[in-house]
Formats: structure tokens, sequence, C-alpha cells
């Protein structure tokens, strides 16, 4: 019997932990169907905006921070790259693309996560170890329209704000480096970002920024949503795990997405 | 015959194999207040979330004013549902939000009012209980009394026809487990509202109730007034009527009703059919304004103090007291004939007024610039040790009472 068990008990954690994952994701679905169908409720517009303040213009800052000095490390690298292959011109055109195509969207929403979406899953998990969102339930007013539907919108529309902030800033980065510090002529290098970057990388960008968006606000709002079912902690220790695990499937996820939406738009 | 707010026809519900509710039938009439009780695990709470709508019946049926629940319309249900609120054990207060903005925001989130309109309700229903200088303030501000008040204004504030409260007292002190209480009976009052309450607090809950649901085992196995329970066998009861005989009423210091009553009838065993007692009633006058004028707090501590009184007083004389009511107490005097309780009383009134009222006020934090008049009144009834029932007794003690003291205030607020 126990040799039985031995064969066969790792099929079977590995069925249950399958069937548990496949039951989360089918949550979370219908988690995000609920709250994306609900944003549209006529109440909602004062609290969009407030998350849109919350999430969009004070990540601003830590937005610039990250642009300014990912575009100076892009510029210098690059210049002493291309200047090998004698092409220290297109240095414009390597920075903006790297920045609008890649580097924009991944680290804005990365960024964003840290700031935002860690606080999303605490704040929500705090208001379900704290009976609130139960006291909302109560007083009629859908908990997933009140506190989700509003950072999902807010998400959808600071994301991709942040990111053309984040590239600017950044481009502005790589002309510091590459022309104020390397010595590469100005002219040059804003003609190569001009030419080199078309409006289907842009566009990309943008796709890409909406994408994480979605992933980042329905992870960390479900992580908080649902705390008092985690199985591994209760109370404020719960919180602290979902806000990890918010986090870190988050960042995962993004690196995941990032590469299915590029394989998509190639 | 009155038509229940809400009744339970059959109700059961279960959680995979566990039968929370079983076969639940129970009634909840308007305008009254009605306290669940039994063990935890029982199903009180699963019975509440029920009578809200976040939980519906496997089996059964609920009745809102005679119409079944699940029969109605989606909107009728809303309508139905959105009579009723509830008042978490915890408040369940939005900390990031000013006691304004919790008070509104269900007005805020389910109503078209404007916001004029909004900030007149909330503001009114805010002056009402007392919290108009505290607006801007957060929840954790304020004491536990206030945010209790900050949290039931809030389950006023949509006018509800019922409110449910969630073991309000839970975790408080003697003192403030009766004043919540208290103040849920002087609100209920106020407002008119149905209260359904969880609590333990036996028998402090008993002097606001005016009926006891007992559930065991997730049956309902007693429903009557307070006083019917005291008389009702079953074990459950022993669990809670036990824990009474074994301490003091944990209020006043003195007796609780039912042990009173069993020390009674053993004393009565001691005495000859024909020896005779007597039963004075204390009575303090005027006991709602007092605890609207200086808190509910300050109220529980001047029946504390009071029943520490009469305890001190007539305990000398081989007598003991009980609280009777939310504001009276009985004294059991065995061993005294009428005149002698007289003489007595006449001793206790005269140190009372002079002493005594000042004891009283000075342990309840009463100083003499917060000064609320307040008079107490006392009447005793002679029976013989198998004479009338007690209740009887009581019945004329009560009608003979007089005056025998008064707080007079020199300083006018």
């Amino acid at each position: 019997m126990d040799k039985q068990k031995f064969f066969t008990s790792p099929v079977t954690s590995l069925g249950s932990a399958a069937v548990r994952w496949v039951n989360e994701l089918g949550a979370m679905l219908l988690f995000l169907v609920r709250a994306v169908l609900m944003i549209f409720h006529a109440k909602q517009f004062p609290a969009v905006v407030q998350q849109v303040y919350f999430i969009g213009a004070k990540s601003a800052v830590i937005v610039v921070f990250v642009g300014l000095f990912t575009g100076m490390v892009l510029g210098l690298q690059l210049f002493h790259t291309l200047v090998k292959f004698g092409s220290a011109g297109v240095l414009g055109t390597a920075v903006a693309l790297s920045l609008v195509r890649e580097l924009g969207p991944v680290l804005t929403a990365i960024m964003i996560t840290a700031r935002a979406g860690s606080s999303m899953a605490a704040e929500i998990g705090i208001q379900r170890i704290s009976e609130q969102i139960d006291a909302l339930d109560t007083m009629r007013i859908d908990p997933l329209r009140y506190l989700v539907s509003p950072r999902i919108a807010a998400s959808i529309i600071s994301f991709p704000l942040l990111t053309a902030f984040f590239d600017l800033i950044g481009i502005l980065g790589g002309f510091i480096t590459g022309v104020m510090l390397m010595g590469l002529n100005a002219g040059t290098y804003f003609y190569h970002v001009r030419t080199g970057v078309e409006m289907e990388d842009i566009t990309g960008g943008f796709v890409k920024a909406v994408v994480f968006a979605v992933l980042v606000s329905m992870i960390c709002c479900f992580q908080g949503y649902y705390t008092h079912l985690r199985r591994d902690s209760y109370g404020a220790k719960a919180v602290g795990l979902s806000t990890t695990s918010a986090v870190v499937l988050s960042c995962v996820l993004i690196l995941v997405a990032d590469y299915v939406v590029t394989s998509l738009l190639l | 015959m009155k038509t229940p707010l809400i009744e339970f026809q059959k109700v059961s519900k279960r959680f995979n194999s566990h039968r929370v509710l079983d076969q639940v039938d129970l009634t909840i009439y308007e305008g009254e207040i009605t306290t669940i009780i039994g063990k935890s695990g029982s199903g009180k709470s699963v019975l509440l979330k029920h009578i809200i709508g976040l939980l519906t019946p496997d089996e059964g049926a609920i009745l809102f004013r005679g119409q079944p629940v699940q029969k109605m319309s989606k909107s009728e249900r809303d309508r139905t549902f959105s009579q009723i609120s509830y008042m978490f054990q915890s408040n369940a207060l939005f900390d990031s939000m000013t006691v304004f903005e919790n008070i509104a925001l269900p007005l805020r989130e389910t109503t078209h009012l404007s916001q004029k309109a909004i900030e007149e309700r909330v503001m009114a229903r805010m002056e009402q209980m007392e919290l108009a200088d505290v607006a801007r303030n957060y929840p954790s501000e304020l004491s536990g009394g206030m945010q209790k008040r900050v949290a039931l204004s809030r389950a006023l504030v949509i006018d509800p026809k019922m409110v449910l409260f969630d073991e309000p007292t839970t975790g408080q002190d003697v003192i403030r487990r009766n004043a919540i209480l208290s103040m849920i009976a002087q609100y209920q009052r106020k407002f008119g509202f149905t209260a359904v309450l969880i609590s333990h607090d036996v028998p402090d809950v008993f002097f606001i109730s005016n009926r006891i649901l007992a559930l065991s085992d997730g049956k309902v196995v007693f429903q009557g007034t307070p006083r019917q329970f005291e008389d009702f066998e079953h074990p459950l009861i022993d669990e809670f009527i036990q824990s009474l005989e074994d301490f003091q009423e944990h209020l006043t210091g003195i007796q609780s009703k039912r042990q009173f009553r069993l020390r009674n009838q053993m004393g009565l065993r001691r005495k000859g059919p024909q020896d005779s007692y007597v039963v004075a009633l204390f009575t303090l006058q005027d006991f709602d304004q007092l605890c609207e004028h200086l808190g509910h707090t300050r109220g529980q501590e001047v029946l504390n103090a009071m029943g520490a009184y009469l305890n001190k007083h007539f305990g000398a004389v081989g007598g003991f007291s009980a609280r009777q009511s939310k504001n009276q107490f009985t004294t059991f005097l065995p061993f005294s004939t009428l005149s002698e309780a007289e003489r007595i009383l006449k001793t206790f009134a005269l140190d009372l007024q002079k002493e005594g009222l000042r004891t009283i006020q000075a342990e309840a934090h009463i100083s003499q610039e917060m000064c609320f008049p307040f008079a107490i009144l006392a009447g005793f009834a002679e029976s013989k040790a198998e004479g009338e029932e007690i209740d009887l007794v009581f019945k004329q003690a009560e009608m003979m009472q007089n005056e025998i003291a008064r707080v007079y205030c020199e300083v006018r607020r």
C-alpha cells in the first residue's frame, strides 16, 4: 500500500496542483470580466479619476527617474558598441527603438507594479481582513465595482501614458550621454530618432502597455481581494504574502506576456 | 395577530457536509429588539446573513412581511434588502475615510441623491448621534464607543426598517458593554427600527430585549421573552444560566435576577407558610435622559454605583438585592416585617439623600459642573412565604413607589 502511495502521491499532488491552478486561472478570468463590465457604471467616473491620480500621476516621478537613467545607460552602452562598427550615428534609432518597443512598456509596468500594484494588493487585502469588503456587500455596494473596476480602468489609462512619458524621457537620457557627454551631433541623433521609429513601433509599445495594465491590475486586485482564502497564512501575514505574490506574479507575467505580444506583433 | 417582519420557515443551510442551519423556524416582529444567543458555531452569523440576503437557504423559505423572498423579482428583492442594515462586531469602518465620508458612503453609492441632499442628511444624522464635532476625523482618532456610534450612524443613514447587530459588545468591559446595549436601545426607540442582535451578554442583553431566540446545533430551541427564557429547560439554557449562578451580575456587582429568585425560594422554604417577608423595589428615574445627557458609559456607572450602595446597605440587615430591569433593583428582606422594613427604608432614604447620592455620583465620575438632576423611587410590599407569586409582589411594590431621594443641581449648564 505504502509502495503504491510512494509512486502515486507525486502524480496526485501534481494533478491537484494543476486543478488548483486551472481553477484559479478561471476565477481570475471571471473576476476580470465582471470588473471590466462594471467599469461603465454611472458612478465610476470620480473613482476612476482618483485612481488615475494615484496610479498615474503619482508614479510619474519614479517613471521620470527610471526612464532618464535607462536612456542614459542605453546611450552610453550603445554608443561604445556602435563606435566599434563605425555606426555611432544611428545611436538615436537604437535608443529610441529599444525604448519604444521593449524597455519603455516593460520597465514602466514593472515600476508601476512596484509602486501602485503592491499598494492595490495591500489596500484591498486589508479591507478584506478588516471586514470592510463584507460591509460593502451588506450596504448593497458591489465590492468589485467599487474597488476593482476603477483600478483596472485607471491602469488601462495610465500605463500607456506613463509608457509614452518613459520613452520620451529615455530618449532625452540617450541624448544626454550620446550627444552631451560623448560628443555625437545633436541633429544626427534626433534625425535618426525620427526616421528610425515608425508608427507600428509606437502602436506595438502601447498595445503592450495596455496588456500589462490589465495583467498587473487584475493580478494585484485579485490577490488582495482573495487574501482571506489563502491557505498558507491568515490576517496581516496573509496580506503581506498576497502583496509579495502580486508583485512577483505581475513581474513574471509582464515578461511572459512581453514575449507573447512581441511574437504576435512581429 | 400581527404579521412578522421576518419569518423563517424550515430553513436549512449546509456548507459541504456540515449542516449549519437545520429546519429553522423563527419570527422577528417589527419594532422589537430580538436577541439571538447560542454557542460559537451554532449558526448565529449564518442566520443573520440569511436575513440580509448575503446567503440563500438550501431548503425552506424566508418571508419578508409575509412575502417569500425567493419568489420576489430581483428589483423587489433589492428593495427589500435595502431596508436592512448590518452592524459588524468590528464596526468595519473605512479607515482611510473621514467619519463624514463613512456615513455618506451608502447614500453616495446606492442612491441618486444630490451632493447637497446627502450632506444635509448625513449632518442631520451626525447631530442626532452627537458626532457633528468629529465629522472630519478619521475612525482611528475616535474612542471605541464613538466608533460604534459612527458604525451605527452609517447603518441608520439609509433609514432602514431593520438593523442587524453582530456581537456589538464583544471585547468590551462590563460598563462599555452595557453602555453599548443602552445606546442601541435608546436609538431603537428614537428611530423606531427593528433590531436583531447576536449577543453573549446574558443577562445584560435581557434588559433591552423584547424577545430571545436561542440557537443550538443549527436549530432554534427557544423563542420567547427574556422572562420565559429564564424558566425554559434545555441543556443550552442551563449552560447560560449556570454561568449566571456562578457569578454575580457583572454590571452592578449584585446578584443576578435568577440567582435572586433561587435564593428567594430557598429563603422562603425555610420559613413557615404564614411567615412574612418584604420586597423593596428601587427605580432610578429619568435614566434614559440621564444617559442622553451624561453619556451611556456614565449612565451604566451610576447603575453600578447604585447596586453597590444597595448591597452595602441592605446586606448588613440580611437582605440581598438584584437588578430587576434596565433601571430597577429589587431587595429581598427575608427577616423583616412591614413595619421594620418601613423603618429600614426610612433610614436608607435619609442616608441616600445625605450621603449616598453624592457617593454614587462620585463613583460615576459625575462632577458638579456636569450634574444632572435625577431621582430615586422606592416602594415595598409584604407577602407570606406561601403567598402570591414573587412577580405580583414586585408589581405591588412598584405601585407603592415614592421618591425617596433626588439630586439637585446647583450649577446649571
